[in-house]
């Protein structure tokens, strides 16, 4: 097993801090000199208007992209390019705008496929499905089933995700995350296209993974209400740039965000 | 095994001779984590009288109530088990109730503790405080989200019955005073209070006692057979009576398995697991499952297909006969049996019926042709007649007395009589012992001679000797010549056609009786598609000569079927019409549940109706109907009279 990156952080610490980060594809610039912290147990929430650049921050910290300029502190640990396998090794986990599962899979199966990183008997083993790979596997599955009975999706288990609803595809995918037991979760519009009922289920399960995992959330949601409700800290990102930092309060009553949500007349 | 004990007149004396006799047998299955976990009948008695010390020393005294809210989960039952083991009454509440309705069941039971399942629970009781000044304490048993909430008035099940398991361990003194309380326990005493789901008013709290309780149950469990070997599926509402009689009650009779399924969601799979031996279904249920079948063979491939369909059709033919070991040709027995090895099988497989000796359905009116394919693929369904107040069972059909429309003969020991007006009324040894707190309505409910009045009209079947609900006693009425006149029995007659969608039955005070209906679009409509009928609206379709014959032959069926029993004969429909436009919710014509509102299409059709008696060939009528988008605009048509033969009663005809 590969040692976790970095010490381990205790809660309120400093988990994450990105520093005066900058992206650019080509001569477009998604992200420039953007800073901000993730501490340690919260829900911390990036919003903005469209293509305010939310997203490419996201795939900043996971590693898919790389930064021309800038670095990431990680668990104490500073670098400026990290590969996508890295932070998932590292602990970072995240779900996706568009649901990306495997849809002839069972949802079981996309769940036991979050346990992959922490399986460690020789293919050979798994090949035969015997000895020190049976083992494990029931071992991988009791927590894959707690996580089941935790977003309580018992009655799909056997069901090829591709059949479900969306609203619970993005439960899946949201156990497959859990199924890594991250230290650092990130949401990428966990609530997008859901109706408000499904919404305030999810709401329920984010709250819920915070409290009973401990896991430290960053999550991306264009729904104000949701934002506000389930988030310790919000940054708000315009045009790639930060234009605010704070609480759920701060935010509401900052003019440069009105003006970016609502426009200004020029 | 079904003969109680001499001297186990309570559920807790119940529990200890189960646990003497079948200690190594399972009582209780759950599914949790993806696994089955078992309990055996000993284990079930530890954990209960560890639960019950917890409690007792959480402050739960002999004679009070404790509520239980939640879906069917082991620790509830056990709640239910350790409550009547101090003594108190679990009073059990549905767990999909609105706060309100929770707070109204839970003050008038006067709850001083309530067992829960989970933070919903806990957060609906807690949202309505402030209406139960008599609430003290909860203790749950699903302990999420629950870390940052006051534990000062909750607690986990799981340390209650930790903390009464070390009170018994450290002191003898303990168990004794456990055993004395167990003893103590008389047959007379209240068991359970049952609220009423309160479709008729406010909900009433049915009580029952030990002793009546499981003198029912015994007696159906004799009756049915049930014995330490079977197996149910606890999947319906808990606070249900029918889930406390014939899983718990008969479960504690016979010392039969209880399984809980792993969340309500998951009930039909569970139910494909655990393969149960006795099943309930209500119709509704039934039907849902034929349709999913019915829907899955249509994306078969061609030939299974066409299996299913061709064995089927032999079932339809031969199944219900060898069920009911009556004479069947060696051909339609040789085919039965190829079918039973192709299609029957493995559908009832599919269904978790494999190994279900005995299934009942009961609640509403069910369709024969639903009815006679479950019994068609050899599952031994059978109907019962019940109500809360009866502890359920009032007649049930002995195994080879299978009829679609009728609900069975007197269970063993209950008493059976049809009073003047038609209303069913009874006596048996499960009857409640009365409404909790409200003695007007217990007076209300019973005859001065102690039977119980149940609200339903019906009437002995002369042929079988069965009994046959028809409706509501309140809803029956008489034709001018005193001939009773049920509304529903006659509509639901005809709505079990498939192409008939809504009935409205008239006759009360009235010369013969007259239906007004709707024909199903959706039914009648391919039909017209496969015979080349061409409409272009419901009114034109419904004004049809060929839709006006089709509904003629269903109407000519039912006035047959009607024919037959001598009481329903003179109720025989003279005159029908099919209505210019579907019965809409909309238009306030039915209620949100469906429901046809009598007085409003009374009032509404009055030139149809006008009609109808008097001998007209057709009608003019114009309505208002409400669009979706709630503009209003008037549909006016000329509706067409239909007269029917009818048929000559049984007496006549053996004149």
């Amino acid at each position: 097993m590969r040692a976790p990156i970095g010490p381990e952080v205790s809660a309120g610490d400093v988990l994450l801090s990105v520093e005066d980060v900058s992206l650019s594809f080509g001569g477009v610039k998604a992200v420039s000199n953007v800073s901000f912290d993730i501490r340690k147990g919260e829900i911390r929430a990036i919003i903005g208007p469209n293509g305010a650049g939310k997203t490419s921050m996201l795939n900043i910290i996971n590693g898919f992209y790389h930064p021309q300029q800038g670095h990431i502190t990680f668990r104490g640990k500073t670098r400026s390019k990290m590969q996508p396998h890295e932070a998932a090794y590292g602990g970072i986990a995240r779900t996706f705008q568009n649901v990306a599962l495997f849809r002839g899979m069972t949802a079981l199966d996309n769940i036991m496929a979050g346990r992959t990183l922490k399986m460690h008997s020789n293919f050979f083993w798994q090949l035969l499905r015997h000895g020190p790979a049976m083992h494990e596997e029931v071992k991988h599955r009791q927590r894959v089933e707690e996580i089941i009975d935790f977003l309580k999706i018992q009655e799909i288990r056997r069901v090829p995700v591709g059949r479900l609803p969306y609203g619970l595809q993005k439960r899946v995918e949201l156990g497959r995350a859990l199924a890594m037991e991250p230290d650092l979760l990130l949401l990428d519009e966990p609530m997008a296209g859901m109706n408000l009922e499904e919404k305030e289920d999810m709401s329920r399960f984010v709250l819920d993974v915070n409290d009973h995992y401990g896991t430290t959330i960053a999550l991306i949601e264009h729904d104000m209400g949701v934002v506000m409700d389930l988030s310790d800290r919000v940054v708000v990102l315009d045009h790639g740039i930060k234009i605010a930092d704070g609480t759920p309060n701060e935010i509401k009553g900052n003019q440069a965000v009105i003006d970016a949500y609502l426009g200004v007349a020029h | 095994m079904a003969n109680a004990a001499p001297g186990a007149d309570t559920f807790s004396k119940l529990l200890v001779r189960n646990a003497r006799l079948y200690g190594a047998r399972p009582a209780m299955r759950h599914k949790d984590l993806g696994i089955w976990q078992s309990w055996t009948w000993s284990q079930s008695l530890e954990l209960v009288r560890a639960y019950a010390v917890g409690l007792h020393r959480l402050g739960v005294k002999r004679g009070e109530t404790i509520a239980i809210v939640g879906a069917n989960r082991p620790k509830l039952y056990w709640s239910v088990m350790a409550a009547q083991m101090l003594g108190a009454i679990p009073v059990p509440v549905y767990a999909d109730a609105v706060a309100d309705e929770l707070a109204y069941v839970l003050a008038h039971a006067d709850v001083r503790f309530a067992a829960v399942e989970d933070q919903e629970q806990i957060d609906k009781i807690q949202s309505v405080m402030q209406r139960l000044p008599k609430l003290e304490f909860m203790v749950y048993d699903e302990k999420r989200g629950l870390r940052d909430y006051d534990h000062s008035r909750l607690r986990s099940m799981d340390d209650v019955i930790e903390d009464g398991r070390k009170a018994l361990a450290g002191d003898p003194a303990v168990a004794a005073w456990l055993d004395n309380e167990i003893a103590s326990g008389k047959g007379s005493d209240p068991s359970i209070i049952l609220y009423t789901s309160g479709t008729t008013g406010t909900s009433k709290g049915v009580v029952l006692s030990n002793e009546g309780s499981i003198h029912a149950a015994t007696d159906t469990a004799t009756f049915d057979k049930l014995n330490e070997s079977d197996v149910a599926l606890a999947y319906l509402p808990l606070a249900w009576v029918g889930d406390h009689y014939l899983n718990y009650a008969q479960g504690m009779v016979s010392a039969f398995c209880m399984a809980c399924p792993e969340n309500a969601d998951t009930a039909m799979q569970d139910l494909r697991e655990i393969g149960p031996t006795f099943y309930f279904a209500p119709p509704r249920t039934l039907e849902l499952l034929l349709t999913r079948v019915m829907i899955r063979m249509e994306d078969a491939g061609l030939i299974k297909r066409k299996l299913f369909h061709y064995f089927i059709d032999v079932a339809r033919r031969y199944g219900e006969r060898i069920l009911n070991g009556q004479p069947v040709p060696i051909t339609g027995r040789l085919l039965y049996w190829l079918g039973n090895i192709l299609v029957y099988g493995p559908l009832k497989n599919v269904l978790g019926f494999s190994k279900v000796r005995v299934a009942y359905t009961a609640g509403e009116a069910i369709g024969p042709d639903l009815f006679n394919f479950y019994r068609s693929i050899g599952l031994n369904l059978k109907q019962l007649y019940g109500q809360t107040e009866a502890f359920l069972y009032v007649t049930a059909q002995p195994d080879g007395e299978i009829y679609s429309d009728t609900v069975g003969p007197a269970c063993p020991n209950v008493d059976i009589r049809i009073a003047d007006n038609g209303e069913v009324q009874f006596k048996s040894p499960g009857m409640f012992t009365g409404y909790f707190k409200d003695d007007a309505k217990t007076a209300e409910a019973m005859t001065p001679d102690g039977y119980v009045k149940t609200g339903d009209a019906g009437f002995f079947d002369e042929k079988t000797g069965h009994l046959k609900i028809i409706d509501r006693a309140k809803d029956v009425g008489r034709l001018k010549d005193g001939t009773l006149f049920p509304p529903k029995y006659i509509e639901n007659k005809l709505k079990f056609y498939p192409n008939i969608r809504e009935v409205v039955a008239l006759g009360d005070q009235r010369d013969f009786v007259a239906v007004m209906l709707n024909i199903d679009l959706t039914a009648v409509g391919s039909w017209a598609e496969r015979n080349n009928v061409v409409y272009a609206s419901y009114q034109e379709l419904a004004g049809h000569p060929l839709v006006y014959d089709m509904i003629a032959k269903h109407v000519a069926e039912v006035n047959r079927s009607l024919a037959a029993d001598k009481i329903m004969a003179g109720a025989q429909i003279k005159r029908f019409l099919i209505l210019h436009k579907e019965l809409d919710a909309d238009d306030g014509e039915l209620t949100r549940t469906q429901k046809v509102r009598r007085g409003f299409i009374a009032e509404r059709y009055a030139p149809l109706i006008k009609a109808l008696y008097d001998g007209s060939r057709e009608a003019d009528i114009s309505t208002e109907v409400t669009f979706e988008d709630g503009r209003k605009g008037v549909i006016s048509a000329r509706v067409k009279i239909r007269d029917m033969q009818t048929e000559p009663p049984p007496m006549e005809r053996a004149a």
